[in-house]
C-alpha cells in the first residue's frame, strides 16, 4: 500500500484531485475489492460478517455526518434521530405498499434529507454550540414524534417487522447475502463522499468550514450550502438506519438513542474530521471497540474475577470506561485522529529507508 | 382536584420555577466553566452524578454522616477538576469546538462507567434530613426539596453574583473570562484561574448532586439532570449567570405546565382528532422546543454575549 511517489510532482488541479493519484492505486482499489467483494464472504465465517456488517452500516453513517461536521464545519448531535426517520420511512413503505428496497432504501434517505433541511434551518442563523444544542434538540423531538405517533411507529413498543430485502426474487435473509447487500450500499456511499469533496460542492463546503463569513463574501450563498450539508448528512444517515433495518429486521427507536449520535460523533472525531478515509477507519474503531472489550473481557475476565454476575457488571462498566478514557486520550494526544496516524506512517515508508 | 382552578395553577408553577431553579443551579456549573474557560462541559450532569453516588454510597454503606460525606466529595470534586483541567482540558486550548465537546462526552462516558464499577450501581435514596410533608400556604401545596433547592440555589446566585461584582478574584476572573491575552497582559495569572473556575464548577456540581440526589433518588440516571442544562444555558445565554437563573425558572414552569396541563389536554379527544399523537412525556422535549424558537429571535439567548464576526 505504499504507493507514493517520493516528491510532490502535480503540475494541475486536476492531477492534484484525481480519485487516483497514481495507477498503482487502482491495483490498490481492485484489491481492496477483491478482498471484501470474493475473499470476505467465501472465508469469513457468519458471526465475524455480521460485524462486517455493522461496520459497514456505521460507514455510511459516519461518512453522512463527516461530511455535516468535518467538510462544513457544523456540529450535529442528532445524526441518530435522521437514522430513524430513515428507518421507519422504509419500514412503512415496505410493510404497507409492499414496496422492494430499491425504492425504500433511497425514499428513507431522501426523507431523512427532508427532515435534516428543516433541523438545519437554524444553522442559518446560529452557530457553533448554539446550533449542536439544537441539533441535541432534534434529536428528542424527532424521538419524541415517533415514538408517540402511532401512524409512523406501528403502535406497540413502536417496532415495526420489516421483511427482508430481495433481489431477483431471492431473498436476503442470511448475514452473508445481507453483507453483499450492504456492502454494495457502502462502496456507493463512499465514492459519493469521495466525489463531493472534490466537487464544487464540497469545496464551497471547506470555504463554509473555515470562515464562512469569507465563503459569502467570496459569491458562495452559504444559506443554501449549509442546508445542502444538512440535507446530504441526513440522506446518508437515513440510508444507514434502512441498512440497520434490514440487517436487524425490526425498525425500533430504541436502536437509535442519543448515545448513538455520540458514537458517529466519535466516530468522525476520532477518525479524523473531514476526510472520507479517517470516517472509515473511526467508523471501524469505534464499532470494533465494544466487541474488542468484550472479548478481551470475557476472555480473561473468569480468571480474575470468579463470579459471573459481577463480572457482567463490570463488563458493561469497563466498557463505557474504556470508550471514555480512549476518546479523551485520542483527542489530547493525536488531535487529527485516526487518519493523521496513517498519513504519519505512509509518509515515514515514503523515503523510507532515507528519511531525510 | 380542579386542574383549571386558580391556586392549582399557582402552585404548578411555583413548584416547577423552584424546580427551574434546581437546574440553574446545575447550568450555573457550565456557566462558569464556558465563561472563563471557553470550554464546553458536556459531563456537568455526570459531575452531579458522582458526587451525589458519593456521598449516598458513603452514608449508605459505610455509615459516612452525610454532612461529612459531602465535605469528602466537595474536596474530591475539586481535585479532580483541578487534574480534569490540567490532563485533559489544558492541552486543548484552542482546538475546534467540537473536539472540546467530544472530549467532554468521552469524560462522562468514562464517569458513567467508573463511578458504578466502584460504588455499585444501585439506587439509593440519599436523605439530608428535610421532611416529607408538604408545605401548606393557603391552597398552595409546595414540596420541600423543591423550596430548600430554590433556596439553596438563590443563595448561591446571591453568593456568586458578590462574589464575581465585589471580590478581588471575581473581578480578576471576569477579566479572563472577557479577554485571555488582554488579562495575561494586565499580569493576571489566566491558568490559575482558569483551575478556579474548574475547582468552582465542581463546588457547585456537589451542591446540585446532594439536592437532586434527596430529590429523585441517586444512581447513574441522576445524570440525566445535566441534559436539563443545555436548553437552561441556551435560553439563558451561554456566558450569562442571570441569564442561567432566568433559563432555568423558565425550563421548570415550561416543564411543570406541559406535565400537567398539555399532557392530559393530548388524551382528550378533540386532540387526537387533529394530532393522532399517543400518550404524554411532553416535558422531555418542550423545553427544547422553546429553546430552538427562542433562537430564532435571539441567536445567542437571552442574555448571552453577541459576538460580532470580523473576517
Amino acid at each position: 500500500m505504499f504507493h507514493r511517489e517520493s516528491g510532490y510532482y502535480k503540475t494541475s488541479y486536476a492531477s492534484d484531485s484525481a480519485l487516483y493519484p497514481l495507477p498503482v492505486a487502482k491495483w490498490a482499489v481492485a484489491g481492496f475489492a477483491v478482498l471484501f467483494f470474493v475473499v470476505a464472504p467465501l472465508l469469513v465465517s457468519s458471526y465475524y460478517l455480521t460485524i462486517l456488517n455493522l461496520v459497514g452500516i456505521a460507514v455510511v453513517g459516519a461518512l453522512g455526518l463527516n461530511i455535516l461536521v468535518g467538510l462544513t464545519g457544523q456540529i450535529s448531535i442528532g445524526h441518530a434521530a435522521f437514522m430513524s426517520v430513515g428507518a421507519y420511512t422504509a419500514a412503512n413503505l415496505a410493510t404497507r405498499f409492499d414496496l422492494p428496497f430499491w425504492i425504500t432504501l433511497p425514499s428513507g434517505g431522501l426523507m431523512a434529507a427532508a427532515i435534516g433541511i428543516v433541523v438545519g434551518f437554524p444553522s442559518v442563523r446560529i452557530k457553533g454550540l448554539y446550533l449542536a444544542i439544537s441539533t441535541l434538540a432534534a434529536q428528542f423531538i424527532i424521538d419524541w414524534f415517533i415514538v408517540h405517533t402511532p401512524a409512523i411507529s406501528g403502535g406497540f413498543q413502536a417496532s415495526i417487522q420489516v421483511p427482508r430485502p430481495s433481489i431477483f426474487g431471492v431473498v436476503l435473509d442470511t448475514q452473508r447475502e445481507l453483507y453483499l447487500f450492504i456492502l454494495v450500499t457502502v462502496v456507493i456511499a463512499i465514492v459519493v463522499a469521495l466525489n463531493i469533496a472534490r466537487s464544487r460542492v464540497g469545496r464551497a463546503f471547506i470555504a463554509i468550514r473555515d470562515q464562512d463569513i469569507a465563503a459569502e463574501i467570496l459569491g458562495i450563498n452559504v444559506r443554501r450550502y449549509k442546508l445542502m450539508a444538512f440535507a446530504i448528512s441526513s440522506f446518508y444517515a437515513g440510508v444507514a438506519g434502512v441498512l440497520y433495518t434490514y440487517y436487524s429486521g425490526v425498525a425500533n427507536n430504541e436502536f437509535f438513542p442519543l448515545v448513538v449520535s455520540i458514537d458517529y460523533l466519535a466516530m468522525v472525531i476520532i477518525g479524523g474530521m473531514g476526510s472520507v478515509l479517517g470516517a472509515i477507519f473511526g467508523a471501524t474503531f469505534v464499532t470494533l471497540l465494544p466487541i474488542t472489550i468484550d472479548l478481551i473481557m470475557s476472555s480473561l475476565g473468569p480468571y480474575l474475577i470468579a463470579d459471573a454476575g459481577s463480572l457482567s457488571g463490570i463488563k458493561s462498566h469497563m466498557r463505557l470506561i474504556l470508550f471514555g478514557g480512549l476518546i479523551m486520550f485520542f483527542l489530547v494526544v493525536e488531535p487529527e485522529g485516526l487518519n493523521r496516524l496513517w498519513l504519519n506512517i505512509r509518509s515515514y515508508f515514503r523515503v523510507w529507508p532515507f528519511s531525510y | 382536584m380542579d386542574m383549571f382552578a386558580v391556586w392549582y395553577f399557582v402552585e404548578t408553577t411555583i413548584n416547577g420555577a423552584l424546580i427551574g431553579l434546581m437546574y440553574a443551579l446545575i447550568a450555573l456549573g457550565f456557566v462558569l466553566i464556558y465563561k472563563s474557560t471557553d470550554a464546553i462541559n458536556f459531563a456537568q450532569g455526570q459531575f452531579v452524578m458522582i458526587s451525589g453516588v458519593m456521598v449516598a454510597a458513603l452514608a449508605a454503606d459505610y455509615g459516612v454522616p452525610v454532612f461529612l460525606g459531602a465535605i469528602i466529595a466537595l474536596v474530591f470534586m475539586i481535585l479532580f477538576n483541578v487534574m480534569l483541567e490540567r490532563i485533559v482540558l489544558r492541552p486543548m486550548i484552542g482546538r475546534p469546538v467540537v473536539s472540546i465537546i467530544m472530549a467532554t462526552i468521552g469524560l462522562a462516558a468514562f464517569l458513567e462507567g467508573l463511578f458504578p464499577m466502584i460504588f455499585g450501581a444501585t439506587t439509593r435514596a440519599l436523605d439530608l434530613g428535610i421532611p416529607n410533608e408538604p408545605i401548606i400556604i393557603g391552597d398552595v401545596y409546595l414540596t420541600p426539596i423543591n423550596v430548600v433547592g430554590g433556596a439553596v440555589a438563590i443563595t448561591f446566585f446571591a453568593a456568586f453574583s458578590w462574589f464575581f461584582m465585589k471580590s478581588r478574584k471575581g473581578v480578576a476572573l471576569r477579566a479572563v473570562a472577557d479577554n485571555h491575552q488582554v488579562s495575561m497582559a494586565m499580569g493576571i495569572n489566566v491558568e490559575r484561574y482558569f483551575v478556579l473556575a474548574w475547582s468552582m464548577a465542581g463546588v457547585v456540581a456537589v451542591l446540585g448532586g446532594l439536592l437532586w440526589g434527596s430529590a429523585i433518588g441517586v444512581d447513574n440516571t441522576l445524570a440525566v439532570v445535566g441534559l436539563k442544562v443545555f436548553p437552561v444555558v441556551i435560553l439563558g445565554g451561554l456566558e450569562s449567570i442571570p441569564g442561567a437563573i432566568v433559563g432555568g425558572v423558565i425550563v421548570g414552569v415550561v416543564e411543570a405546565w406541559g406535565g400537567t396541563y398539555i399532557d392530559p389536554a393530548m388524551t382528550q379527544p378533540w386532540f387526537r382528532e387533529f394530532f393522532p399523537f399517543e400518550g404524554g412525556g411532553t416535558k422531555d422535549f418542550l423545553p427544547y422546543l422553546l429553546m430552538i424558537v427562542v433562537l430564532f429571535f435571539k441567536p445567542y439567548g437571552l442574555f448571552g454575549k453577541v459576538i460580532i464576526e470580523r473576517v
